[in-house]
């Protein structure tokens, strides 16, 4: 029985957030990964086109909700996210053609398009900040729980609670149905084999006549798509505040590396990986111990919380130093 | 970067005209009272002895990103590890809480060091099937044993005392002695991240840079024994006189009348201005040596490995111990800057280590100053501080003129109280304007 109740607080403590978390951070980093096989640069607006398409998305949510629409169960901002990606996708098509399209004819060194990237950053910051503020925002309506607590514990007799929110389950299965999509519409259509070819030699690319800013142009919304996806299932999950974006793009770049830049697959893998590290180190293994029969002095916490940030950094550290090109096999130089 | 740096005619009037211009707005500051300017020298100087530690901020980061091409994107940690000297160095010595957990916490911090020595070590010399079980059996062992030596050093010092210390304390030292550790903290850590990140892609300095910066700062919120976190540390002690000490000194208020000022303003600005003379002999001695440094051998072979690693590296020129010294250099004049940055306040608050405002808002100094340029980055730094402060006033006043045609109501109050946000989209667009059409800067590298 207690070797149940210590499962039952593993999968609640740490698997379920940690799995939720993750998905969160594939889809930032299978965008991050896009944008740097097809155009080559680390693109450190990422974070901030998250919280910029995340805002649109609750602005529009509160339209929909003013006009009275519910989806039952299920949050309206899943109603409103198509429309938060196409503005945002406009957006950011913009911001191609005004600001990257110039380097790339240049053909200007990466870290002058991540510098450039650093002032989009910027605009996208300033442009969230005078559209939604600075405050903490919850918007998720519907159902909270899809297993409570109190109906785990009745139905199986455990002392120790499992519970499932509905913003958790909609992470895991709308990252599934993205990555699923996603994988498909790069090995099976011809635009997605175009992407590939297109990253994988440019030149050959041209060659065989693939129109350069149409892989761009579509690489752009692709990764759009699944940034404003990202960051709306983060607010619903944690809630929005714009700053929190801003840290985020540290796990989500060493989920990238760690999987090997420029590979989407690795961006998934790493993605968890870098979850499942947080999570577990800084989880209090304390209680889950006692279960097991040991009688431990301390929380058994081997970083607190506020150090997250570190363990995507040390993972980062490591990758760096013993394997740069990630565990796929990216592009390290 | 070669594209970028096409010495096309620059003119020598460059520095000279944006530093009228500087100049020009600091005097319309401190005399014109209008919508756009206080009118207060008070204020003038306030933002001037800012701008000249942004100046020596950009300075480092014009180091590493001019000469070298290098992108610290973790400014922000440097310049928060610097602001520990003084605390560490100059604030009074904590009664008691040096032996309540002293000796064990530089225990600990050797413990962990010598950890990463022994574990580098045992994977350079240990062959292959060993060491993948050694090396991590060791970390995992020093990790364990500076935990049991470190936690119970850090409830000792934190118990102690804990409403108005419970940290380490300094040693009493005079503040500008501090200045120099300020700047040995960030070469440290820059030596460490450096060794890492570098040699690899450009990019991956500057994630690496990220974390490293998140880390510090997460760092010094948190960790109370070492400076009360967010509690923040006040009391550091001063270069120059206190103004109640002035305004109470007789001789000090006769001469202020002689000049007409009122004793608490002319103590303000006689502060201010001992400040500002202060700040200013830094800069001027980091400059000089700079300029030394560029025009020299040492500098020609920077320029060149800036402009082509491979052929520098065919000349037989160490690229990556080279950008490695240039980097700990930089990030070592970003950490003085941290120093006499709370020299300056008196206190030190980790709340406000803000990437955006101390990492990227130096970049855009020194994007629009002119990168490569020592005149150019000081020059741009003074200039893109004062538009930042003055931008909270000029941004909302601007919004009311817009809006003025609006009707009252709750779209035009949204619009009006979010109007100082704008200056962070008026930064991101100077340095794109600037990056796209202006690249070498306001005062070019030439």
């Amino acid at each position: 029985m207690d070797f149940l109740n210590a499962l039952v607080a593993i999968l609640n403590f740490v698997v379920i957030p940690a799995a939720a978390y993750g998905a969160q951070l594939a889809l930032g980093a299978l965008g991050v990964t896009l944008i740097y096989g097809i155009l080559r640069f680390s693109n450190f607006a990422h974070g901030d086109t998250m919280a910029f398409g995340t805002g649109l998305v609750i602005l529009v949510t509160w339209g929909l909700q003013a006009l009275g629409i519910s989806l039952g169960p299920l949050p309206v901002a899943l109603l409103a996210l198509p429309i938060g990606i196409v503005l945002c996708s406009v957006f950011v098509l913009g911001t191609d053609r005004v600001v990257y399209r110039f380097y790339r004819k240049k053909k200007s060194e990466p870290i002058i398009m991540v510098m450039a990237s650093v002032g989009v950053m910027f605009v996208m910051n300033g442009l969230t900040r005078l559209l939604i503020g600075v405050d903490e925002i919850r918007f998720d309506d519907g159902a909270r729980f899809l297993i409570s607590v109190q109906d785990f514990k009745a139905w199986t007799g455990l002392t120790e609670g499992l519970a499932l929110r509905l913003s958790q389950a909609l992470t895991l299965v709308v990252t599934a149905l993205c990555c699923w999509a996603l994988f498909r519409f790069l090995n099976k259509s011809r635009s997605g084999k175009a992407m590939r070819a297109y990253a994988d030699n440019e030149d050959l690319a041209l060659l065989s006549g693939i129109d350069p800013e149409r892989i761009v142009r579509l690489t752009w919304i692709i990764a759009t798509a699944l940034a404003v996806t990202a960051g709306t299932l983060y607010g619903l999950d944690k809630s929005f505040k714009a700053f929190n974006y801003f840290q985020i793009l540290l796990p989500i770049f060493a989920a990238a590396i760690v999987g090997g830049l420029g590979s989407p697959l690795g961006a998934v893998a790493g993605g968890f990986i870098v979850a499942f590290s947080e999570v577990a180190v800084t989880y209090p293994w304390k209680k889950i111990a006692t279960y097991l029969g040991f009688q431990p002095e301390g929380l058994l916490q081997l970083l607190s919380t506020e150090y997250k940030f570190a363990v995507s950094f040390v993972i980062l550290i490591v990758v760096l130093l013993f394997r740069p090109t990630g565990l796929f096999r990216g592009k390290a130089y | 970067m070669s594209n970028t740096r096409q010495a096309d005619a620059s003119s020598r009037w460059h520095a000279p005209v944006v530093f009228l211009l500087i100049a020009a707005l600091f005097v319309l500051e401190g005399t014109t009272s209008n919508a756009l300017f206080s009118g207060s020298w008070n204020s003038a100087l306030a933002i001037l002895n800012m701008g000249l530690i942004s100046a020596v901020m950009a300075l480092g980061v014009n180091m590493q990103w001019g000469y070298a091409g290098l992108f610290n994107a973790g400014v922000v940690g440097f310049l928060a590890l610097g602001a520990l000297g003084p605390v560490l160095v100059s604030t009074a010595p904590v009664e008691g809480a040096w032996a309540a957990g002293g000796p064990r916490v530089l225990l600990a911090l050797a413990v962990g060091l010598g950890t990463l020595a022994l574990a580098t070590q045992i994977w350079k010399r240990v062959k292959a099937p060993l060491n993948l079980i050694a090396m991590p059996l060791v970390l995992l062992l020093g990790f364990v044993l500076y935990r049991a030596v470190f936690d119970p050093a850090v409830v000792a010092i934190e118990a102690n005392n804990a409403a108005s210390a419970g940290n380490i304390g300094g040693l009493g030292w005079p503040v500008l002695l501090s200045w120099p550790v300020g700047a040995l903290f960030a070469a440290a850590a820059a030596w460490g991240v450096g060794k890492v990140a570098l040699g690899l892609r450009s990019d991956y300095l500057a994630i690496a840079t990220l974390g490293i910066g998140e880390i510090i700062v997460a760092v010094l919120r948190n960790e109370e024994w070492l400076a009360r976190g967010v509690k923040n540390m006040s009391g550091i002690p001063r270069p120059v006189p206190y103004e109640l000490d002035l305004q109470n000194d007789p001789g000090f208020v006769a001469k202020a009348a002689e000049w007409g000022m009122d004793p608490s303003t002319a103590s303000a600005i006689w502060v201010k201005l001992l400040y500002a003379g202060l700040f200013g002999a830094v800069l001027l001695g980091l400059i000089l040596l700079a300029e030394l440094a560029l025009k020299s051998p040492w500098g020609r072979m920077m320029r060149a490995i800036r402009d082509n690693e491979t052929a520098a590296s065919a000349m037989g020129k160490n690229i990556k111990g080279r950008h490695l010294q240039i980097f700990v250099i930089g990030s070592a004049v970003i950490g003085l800057a941290g120093a006499m940055m709370v020299t300056l306040d008196g206190l030190l608050s980790p709340g406000g280590f803000n990437p955006l405002r101390y990492t990227f808002l130096v970049w855009v100094m020194v994007i629009v100053g002119g990168s490569g340029n020592n005149w150019g980055a000081v020059l741009g730094a003074v200039l893109i501080w004062f538009l930042w402060i003055k931008a909270e006033v000029w941004g909302p006043e601007l919004m009311n003129l817009i809006t003025a045609p609006l009707p009252d109501g709750a779209f035009r109050d949204h619009l009006l109280a979010s109007a100082p946000h704008m200056r962070f989209v008026a930064m991101g667009l100077t340095l794109l304007l600037v990056l796209r059409f202006a690249p070498r800067g306001l005062v070019p590298e030439k």
